[in-house]
């Protein structure tokens, strides 16, 4: 007999269905007074150090349609390529940048929208430098376990033809599903979640 | 969003273990209907964490408000109270090698005691209660552990087949320390008839992981005249001791 290794197992993860706005976004779907504000509504403020980007998109189904329950939530190092949390060792990141927010599609049009900063650059694993990048996380009803991916910008095509995940991808032209579309400082970045235009994502 | 409370403690800094994809839900599951048009039909591209996933935010308790934990009073109005079973639901939030996950934000929503969610697009018929909003929140302590009060959500019929209903269940959104813990799942409580005919359930293969999702009634934590409690454990992602990682170039 050997031993164990006594590991658990990981909560299985559901769908966040129709209502998540009830639980990350009260405010945004009419229930105001229990939060002053909804968490992850503002990346920046006066003293945000780095260039102000606008990134927005729409989270588009099988049927070419966009979702208008989505909730989309990011991930970024701050403009010195530093990531605000307690797992960064290379130095302390800008006090005034998160780097994490959330948006709901809108039930009008189904687009999403963040007022951030252009992140640095982030060393992967082997220490080169990865492309400047956004990590994207989405759940929505019909979705039973969180979307990963990322989003690379448009402007930035050396470092991009130089980035380990996106050489990883070997479908060439499935690797500019990732590349926002737009100049700076807007950038539109549609995800599809299914079909020809089908946005890659990450098991990570 | 400050790690001023967290300061006293060393980060951990591996990757997390691997998510067994077939112990959760797979993307397309045609009993779920909805996940016909919402789910990627090409693989996902498999990677070891980077520094991008290995970080995430933490909250800081100071960003909590006194009535956050508390569905029973957040949204009603003074002196008053929500309708509905009084419960307390606690637990711990762990790592898959049983270590606490501190500093843990907790989020959660749920319909009301008739199964009515406070929603612009819900229809149900079922009645609003005036007192009660559906969302809460809280931060776990250093040992993982978290509380809160709130109704017992009342089941609730939805478009998928003719005649679906959910159990009565409660959703959660947990944010681990790093972003590829970051998890959405929905608890389900001991007993309930109706978790063994849901679609939504079933979209999980593995009968083992849906009894996870099932918080037993807590008689010993329940209080005399006031509350009955349940206990639900959640368990996410552990992460590698970092053996031979601390490469130079690395961080």
């Amino acid at each position: 007999m050997v031993q164990e290794l006594g590991y658990l197992k990981e909560t299985a993860s559901q769908t966040a269905g129709p209502y998540v706005h009830i639980g990350l976004t009260p405010n945004f779907c009419g229930i105001p007074g229990i939060y002053k504000s909804d968490l992850g509504a503002s990346m920046v403020n006066d003293k945000t150090l780095g260039q102000r980007i606008a990134v927005k998109g729409r989270v588009i189904d099988g049927a070419g349609m966009p979702l208008k329950d989505a909730l989309v939530e990011i991930w970024q190092a701050d403009a010195g390529g530093l990531y605000n949390s307690p797992a960064e060792m290379r130095g302390t990141a800008d006090p005034n940048f998160p780097g994490w927010g959330r948006c709901p599609t809108s039930a009008e049009d189904g687009v999403f929208s963040f007022e951030t900063v252009k992140p640095g650059r982030v060393p992967f694993n082997d220490g080169r430098l990865m492309a400047p990048h956004i990590t994207f996380w989405i759940v929505a009803r019909g979705i039973n376990i969180g979307l990963h991916t990322r989003m690379y910008f448009p402007d930035e095509a050396s470092a991009n033809a130089e980035d380990p995940l996106l050489a990883r991808i070997e479908h060439r032209h499935r690797a500019e599903t990732l590349v926002a579309a737009g100049t700076a400082p807007s950038y539109t970045f549609d995800i599809h979640l299914q079909g020809e235009k089908e946005t890659v994502f990450l098991d990570i | 969003m400050t790690v001023s409370d967290r300061q006293d403690h060393k980060p951990e800094t591996g990757a997390f273990f691997q998510r067994d994809r077939d112990w959760h839900a797979p993307a397309f599951t045609p009993g779920y209907k909805t996940s016909v048009l919402r789910s990627p039909q090409k693989a996902l591209l498999s990677l070891d964490n980077t520094i991008s996933e290995i970080t995430g935010p933490v909250f800081g308790h100071s960003m909590l408000g006194e009535l956050d934990n508390d569905l029973i009073h957040n949204f009603a109005k003074p002196g008053e109270s929500a309708i509905g079973e009084r419960i307390i639901v606690h637990g711990r939030v762990l790592d898959e090698r049983g270590r606490p996950v501190r500093s843990a934000l907790l989020e959660f929503w749920q319909a009301n005691a008739g199964g009515r969610y406070r929603h612009k697009k819900e229809t149900y018929l079922a009645a609003i209660d005036p007192n009660f909003g559906g969302c809460g929140r809280t931060i776990t302590d250093d040992e993982g552990y978290y509380f809160f009060r709130t109704i017992k959500p009342g089941a609730y019929p939805w478009p998928n087949g003719v005649n679906d209903w959910r159990p009565a269940h409660i959703h959660f959104s947990i944010f681990g320390h790093g972003f590829a813990q970051r998890l959405i799942t929905q608890m389900y409580f001991e007993g309930d008839p109706m978790i063994w005919k849901c679609p939504i359930v079933a979209t999980i293969p593995d009968r083992r992981a849906i009894e996870q999702l099932i918080a037993p009634l807590d008689w010993a934590n329940t209080i005399p005249m006031d509350a009955r409690a349940y206990k639900f454990d959640i368990v996410l992602r552990g992460r590698r001791s970092t053996f031979f990682e601390n490469r130079p170039e690395g961080n």
